[in-house]
């Protein structure tokens, strides 16, 4: 579990993680949003389905994977948060679009 | 196709001034950076920090850099990822799901360090992260972990996120020191070869003190540390201890992020004194490419500080390579940048000797150990794929998909090649390095479409 530090900025960026509205300062990442909202893991691996949270929060681990307006596979420690984001964790690889979804 | 004078990749420390500089010098330059906002992971978020920030006054001192940059003529890219370089060709960029090709007479790879990895049994249990990756949500989130917190490794980022975490009202539980004793003597002959000043130790001294008066137990010389838990973490143990914990934060310094100079095939060495490889450089930070530089700690572990002064000395070079200046102005404005640039690297060898990891921590002893993070493959059968006959890690990763995952074996590349010298008996040099290639960072399929037809 994180906090928000006493003294710190305001919270005023609300988003939603898995359904349930959280605030965040502005500047967090959505990664930092799915660990304020409480979950202590952000992904499952495709490979064992073990639990696992942000282990660089700098780009480099893909520990963060998420799913962040409706777009899976992102690193989301590096995409800012936005008022109204969706962000969802990835559980398991990301799911392929349905294959007539595309043709137009 | 767009097209600039001088690409410079990554808005750290040496990226900002390198952009700052060439502005000045009327380069046609582009500065790309990954991050939504200037400063690198040192100075991140530093635009929108307040001066009654916990992180203190070296880490304000970055606003300078980034105003300089914004003041600079010269053109900005956030949110931008250089995912393939052509030397002498165009650089492929990504940016909000497109792709863009810019063509750049020379380019400066300003990309950095990454904390090294800590493979400890256990590493990948949620409440493990690195001590970078928690202060990166106090300075971007203003984020503190709640709860128990066990801060464990080496360096100086360990006391001085411990202090900053004493700040904020959240001290650690406990601080778990890796530091092997002998360390301690070969860091002091250093100190006597070289003396840095006070300053630098006195700031490092001011952290250890400032934790040490908030109470925090610390224990020095920890052995076999392991994190335990079902799920996530409960627990650290070491050899002779243990400690319920919630939180824990591994630390055994920084290394270059070399990915993209190793994609490119410029020429590495192995770095004995800081256990890691880096680019072969000449005294301006020309690679072994002629067009392409690197900056800053991508090129060697020298700090924040020196980061800054190499980003200035190979915009200087730029300039006398793009026919701005002439040599002997190059080398008589960079006769004051050298001067301080050795001033700051002066506190490295003390640096390099005391926090120079134990062999445990590059090459994982136990066979179920995980080693890469993505394809969960461990050092068991890293080892059992060099005793069959890989000697190098980019057999072992046809082995055993070790480095086949999304992050393109930037966590385990280290680990890998250490494993393989053990396992043969051979120095770490002699087992070399992944062949990463294009994508540096995968992207989707339509980002790939989205190219210009041209190219």
């Amino acid at each position: 579990m994180f906090r928000l530090r006493r003294n710190g900025g305001p919270a005023s960026v609300a988003v939603v993680v898995e359904g349930a509205l959280v605030h965040v300062v502005p500047g967090a990442s959505a990664a930092a949003a799915v660990l304020a909202a409480g979950f202590a893991s952000i992904r499952e691996t495709p490979v064992t389905g073990a639990g696992r949270a942000p282990y660089c929060m700098m780009g480099v681990c893909y520990d963060c994977l998420a799913e962040i307006d409706g777009i899976p596979n992102q690193q989301s420690c590096m995409v800012e948060t936005r008022a109204g984001m969706r962000i969802r964790r990835q559980l398991g690889a990301r799911q392929l679009d349905p294959p007539n979804q595309h043709n137009e | 196709m767009n097209s600039v004078e001088f690409a410079i990749i990554g808005a750290g420390p040496a990226g900002l001034a390198a952009a700052a500089l060439a502005g000045e010098f009327g380069l046609d330059t582009m500065l790309i950076d990954e991050q939504g906002s200037p400063g690198g992971q040192i100075y991140r978020a530093v635009e929108t920090a307040r001066v009654d920030s916990p992180l203190g006054p070296d880490y304000l001192a970055g606003s300078h850099l980034v105003a300089a940059m914004r003041a600079a003529r010269i053109e900005y890219r956030p949110g931008t990822t250089l995912w393939h370089l052509d030397p002498g060709g165009p650089l492929f960029l990504a940016h909000a799901g497109r792709t863009e090709t810019v063509f750049a007479r020379r380019v400066l790879l300003a990309t950095g360090a990454i904390e090294r990895p800590v493979p400890i049994p256990g590493w990948t249990l949620p409440g493990v992260m690195t001590v970078g990756a928690a202060q990166i949500l106090l300075k971007s989130a203003d984020l503190i972990p709640a709860g128990d917190i066990v801060l464990a490794g080496q360096g100086p980022l360990l006391y001085l996120l411990a202090a900053q975490l004493v700040q904020a009202g959240s001290p650690p539980r406990a601080i778990l020191e890796t530091t092997p004793g002998a360390n301690y003597r070969e860091a002091l002959l250093a100190l006597r070869r070289r003396w840095p000043g006070l300053r630098p130790l006195l700031k490092g001294l001011g952290s250890i003190l400032a934790v040490k008066r908030a109470g925090v137990r610390r224990r020095c010389g920890v052995r076999g540390l392991r994190a335990i838990g079902h799920a996530r973490l409960e627990r650290v143990v070491w050899q002779g201890g243990e400690i319920a914990a919630d939180h824990l934060l591994l630390h055994q310094g920084v290394i270059p992020d070399i990915q993209i100079s190793l994609a490119l095939q410029l020429r590495h060495e192995w770095d004995d004194g800081q256990l890691c490889w880096r680019p072969v450089l000449d005294p301006w930070g020309q690679t072994s490419t002629p067009s392409v530089a690197v900056a800053g700690d991508a090129g060697g572990i020298a700090g924040a500080a020196a980061a800054r002064l190499s980003g200035q000395l190979a915009a200087l070079d730029a300039a006398m390579l793009l026919g701005r200046i002439n040599g002997p102005e190059r080398d008589r404005r960079a006769a004051t940048v050298r001067a301080a640039l050795a001033r700051e690297q002066a506190l490295r060898p003390f640096l390099d000797r005391l926090y120079r990891p134990q062999r445990s921590i590059l090459a994982p002893e136990e066979d179920d150990t995980i080693v890469c993070r993505c394809e969960e493959v461990t050092a068991g059968a890293i080892r059992r794929a060099a005793r069959l006959g890989a000697s190098g890690p980019n057999q072992v990763k046809a082995f055993t998909r070790c480095g086949m995952g999304p992050c393109q074996g930037r966590i385990c590349g280290p680990i890998v090649g250490a494993l393989i010298a053990d396992t043969l008996g051979r120095p770490i040099a002699d087992a070399g390095t992944w062949r990463p290639r294009a994508p540096y960072k995968p992207i989707s399929v339509g980002a790939l479409a989205d190219l210009d037809a041209g190219v």
